[in-house]
């Protein structure tokens, strides 16, 4: 006779999905940045102009010091990413005639644009009116804002910032940064807004900024301890917004790195871990450091993937990509403009090799982390070699097991949900088994 | 008696293994993956199960002697015959299902034509069944969906030529009808098929009935006897589908890991070529894992690829490493690209190729990207370990082998005829350990 099986339970009628969960601080990150993208869309007409720039070694105190909105290309890109925009922006540009090897972040810009140019939160993005390129390490960039100023036809400044090839920032490179703030970044900003330029002005948001980047530093560090009470990458995404967009030196941020710190010192009084948008992780079972953006088309898919198998990122490369703060730079109120030529050189993604793979080493040791997961990105040309180097190297060092996923920044079509969640808790199983080993042998 | 199973749910089969207190391997069970991976499983471990009956009988009759140097003999037609039975089961259901699904007003007037080709058609499969079980018989695979498929499909057209019904439609109720009936488990039959095919066995080898009573009651006493499933252990793509707790589920990189050192203690490295991944795995002295690398989310360079091959070619996916052996000439293939494969393919065909030097490109193809993912994992240490699907294939192994030799120096390759179930093998030592080692029990999915 056969017998229809029946080995799984009947399914259970659908629940409403349960409302995501963020700290008060999460949610005040996400008002700032949508009110940027309210700002940027009324500019012009509130008579302001407005600057397009590079998360990494963005000049946010000094364009703010011209009255200028500030809008961030790869923020756009991601919040589209975020939002299941991208997909479409993407094979737009490819029909535009972008092949599909280019970084996806540029051709979503570019598809934002060929679909007139509406922001990610519906309102929208006027052209800019100067291109404020600093270039610190992408090479894309360079090619993204040339691709941009093709179309809009505004003015575009180029701060070329020398890559740290030797692993460190010599005097001249220096010179030859601050040199270019002031002979080409600031009067091409006068120019354009027609206000001009007071170092006062600059020195009041770095003031803002110092106090902004102390409570930023002490939050990421607050991974530290176990259990951590925030996850340095997923979470830390939230924190860094405000700083690594158009907010650096602006009290509001101040205010809002404040108010975050109070709710993670909170968390760590309390003893709790971090809170995941399915409510707060009890049991930390996996403390990871990453190297590589996250994926943004799944974030909430990518990020459920870690914390449902009890995994916390401790540390993140990712958390420092619009400045290295935990290794004690500061802006400089009372030098503001070589700060800002410092800063700019210590981004890292202007850091080489032995940098990045020091970084990794220190953080996996100082978070007491498991291990290293690399999420390389596939459209990524400039971040995604020699990864693998790193990865190899920091085994090494640290004794310590790695492992490698690969996804997209904002393509959908380059995230495989079951092959990383495969590769994922193949790793975190390597891990466990290697403890139980250990502590048998 | 107590059994520890392990079950690899991967992405074209399902393979289990049992293996019994002294962790020895009792049986080892596969069966396609069929998109059901519940159904999978379930005919996997089934599957797994009777095969370690088998094993017991084995065991039972040797001790008993009844059967002397005969017992292989006699083992290998009660399989076949047990075999027999199992299809024929299938096969009426089969048909019940086609009628089922050839009544109502799907085909109009052509109803009555439609089920009178059914009978003629079943009653060819059900004369031609004994044929396809006989010693050496060759069949294309041995999954019930493909035999009776073929066996189907080749009646079908002589009767719907004879009957003047549309093949179409005989077509269309087969494709209805199968999947069904291969999601169906026939858990309860096992033990009257075995009875069955025992008298069968006696009728084919009259000189074995003689010792009757000697041969019957060492196997009732096996049929009696019952195999405790005491930890499962599942692990593949579909592990999540397996009705049981997480605590059950293991990584396939983990399984295959222990999997290769349980099989050979001295592994090092393991290279796995499944359906869609390909796995670089390193391990230590007590198999446990300590680094890995996998393709990409691409199944370029695993074995669906060369299941794309043999749809291309119009062969079974097996006679892909025969044709490759028979190459002369090497020609070089460039795209492991499994939805290019076909293109590539045509296009060395039409410049004048030879299908078995194309063939053997193919394959070295594939293993160069295995080389790939292996140097990204650490390189080849000895010793080293092939497992998974493709490990099966000659042409596949000739070119691991030169190439692991060009790469590495000479090491010791280590190729278990039985390496399909290595994944299956890790798992029901998990188990094994879950139990034995840490006093663990079963737990029910939450």
């Amino acid at each position: 006779m056969s017998t229809p099986i029946q080995m799984m339970p009947p399914a259970a009628p659908k629940k409403p999905p349960a409302p995501v969960q963020k700290e008060d601080a999460m949610w005040l990150q996400k008002e700032m940045i949508n009110r940027n993208y309210h700002e940027l869309g009324v500019a012009h007409d509130q008579g302001r102009k407005i600057c397009a720039t590079f998360v990494p070694g963005n000049l946010n105190e000094l364009v703010m010091c011209f009255d200028m909105a500030r809008s961030l290309p790869e923020t756009n890109a991601l919040q589209n990413g975020m939002r299941k925009k991208s997909g479409k922006f993407i094979m737009d540009a490819e029909r535009d005639g972008h092949s599909e090897d280019v970084c996806t972040y540029v051709k979503s810009d570019l598809g934002m644009l060929l679909n007139g140019a509406i922001g990610p939160t519906g309102e929208p993005l006027p052209a800019p009116d100067l291109l404020l390129l600093s270039y610190t390490g992408c090479f894309t960039f360079m090619k993204w804002f040339e691709l941009v100023r093709q179309k809009y036809g505004c003015e575009t400044v180029m701060l070329h910032v020398p890559y740290q090839g030797d692993g460190r920032v010599s005097k001249a490179m220096r010179d030859y940064v601050l040199k270019q703030i002031t002979r080409e970044v600031i009067p091409a900003l006068e120019r354009v807004s027609g206000v001009k330029f007071d170092i006062d002005r600059l020195r009041q948001y770095m003031r803002e900024s110092v106090k902004a980047e102390e409570d930023l530093v002490r939050v990421l560090q607050s991974a530290k301890n176990r259990p951590s009470p925030i996850d340095g990458y997923f979470g830390a995404v939230y924190y860094i917004g405000p700083m690594f967009t158009a907010f650096r030196g602006a009290p509001e941020a101040t205010q809002f790195y404040s108010v975050l710190r109070q709710e993670i010192d909170e968390r760590v009084r309390q003893g709790k871990g971090p809170i995941t948008p399915d409510g707060e992780l009890t049991e930390e079972k996996y403390r990871l450091v990453v190297e590589g953006p996250p994926n943004w088309t799944s974030f909430r898919d990518f990020w459920k993937m870690f914390y449902d198998e009890g995994a916390v990122v401790v540390a993140s490369t990712y958390a420092k990509v619009g400045g290295v703060y935990d290794f004690g730079f500061r802006h400089d109120p009372d030098h503001p403009l070589e700060s800002l030529a410092e800063y700019c050189l210590g981004c890292y993604t202007n850091l080489n090799f032995p940098q990045r793979v020091d970084m990794i080493c220190r953080y996996i040791e100082d978070y007491q982390a498991d291990g290293l997961l690399i999420n390389s990105i596939k459209s990524c040309n400039s971040f995604s070699a020699g990864q693998l180097l790193i990865l190899r190297e920091v085994e090494k060092r640290t004794g310590k097991p790695a492992a490698f996923v690969e996804s997209d920044l904002v393509d959908p079509r380059y995230f495989s949900a079951a092959n990383i969640k495969n590769r994922l808790e193949s790793y975190l199983q390597m891990i466990k088994q290697k403890r139980a080993a250990a502590a048998v042998h | 008696m107590r059994t520890f199973i392990g079950i690899d749910l991967g992405s074209t089969t399902t393979k289990a293994v049992v293996i019994d207190e002294a962790q020895r391997v009792l049986g080892r069970g596969i069966t396609n993956s069929r998109s059901n991976y519940d159904a999978a499983a379930a005919i996997a471990k089934q599957e797994a199960l009777v095969n370690a009956r088998f094993q017991l009988f084995r065991e039972a009759l040797s001790v008993s002697g009844a059967l002397a140097d005969r017992l292989e003999e006699f083992l290998a037609q009660l399989e076949r015959d047990f075999r027999l039975e199992q299809y024929l089961e299938q096969l009426d259901d089969l048909e019940a299902t086609c009628r089922r699904n050839a009544e109502g007003p799907r085909f109009g007037t052509a109803v009555a034509g439609v089920l009178a080709a059914l009978e003629e058609v079943f009653r060819r499969l059900q004369d031609e069944a004994p044929s396809l079980f006989v010693p050496g018989a060759n069949r294309k695979s041995d999954f019930f969906r493909d035999i009776a498929g073929a066996q189907y499909l080749a009646a079908g057209e002589t009767v719907a030529k004879e009957a003047g019904v549309r093949y179409d439609m005989l077509l269309n109720v087969f494709d209805r009808s199968i999947i069904e009936v291969e999601n169906r488990v026939y858990g309860e039959s096992i033990r009257p098929h075995l009875t069955a095919a025992l008298e069968r066995t006696f009728r084919a080898m009259p000189e074995t009935a003689a010792r009757g009573d000697a041969v019957r009651s060492p196997i009732q006493g096996i049929l009696d006897t019952d195999l405790e499933e005491t930890y499962v252990v599942g692990t593949g793509y579909g592990r999540a589908r397996l009705p049981f707790s997480k605590e059950h589920i293991r990584s396939e990189i983990l399984c295959h890991g222990l999997g290769a050192h349980v099989m050979y203690p001295s592994t090092a490295t393991v290279l796995d070529i499944g359906g869609q991944d390909t796995k670089a795995i390193q391990v230590d002295a007590n198999g446990i894992v300590e680094s890995f690398q996998m393709n990409d989310r691409c199944a370029a360079g695993c074995g669906r690829y060369l299941g794309y091959i043999a749809d291309e070619m119009n062969m079974g996916l097996h006679e892909l490493g025969p044709l490759a052996m028979k190459s002369t000439k090497t020609i070089r293939i460039n795209s492991t690209c499994t939805v290019f494969a076909g293109a590539e393919l045509r296009d060395r065909l039409s410049l004048g190729e030879k299908r078995e030097d194309i063939m053997a490109g193919l394959h070295r193809a594939i293993v160069l990207r295995a080389m790939s993912i292996l140097a990204r994992s650490g390189g080849i240490k000895n010793e080293f370990t092939f497992t998974g699907g493709v490990a099966k294939n000659e042409a596949a192994v000739k070119a691991l082998r030169q190439l692991v030799t060009e790469n590495y120096g000479e090491l010791t390759l280590n190729i278990n005829p039985d390496s399909i179930y290595t994944g299956a093998l890790g798992g029901a030592t998990f188990a094994w350990r879950a139990v034995v080692e840490e006093g663990r029990q079963a737990q029910a999915r939450s």
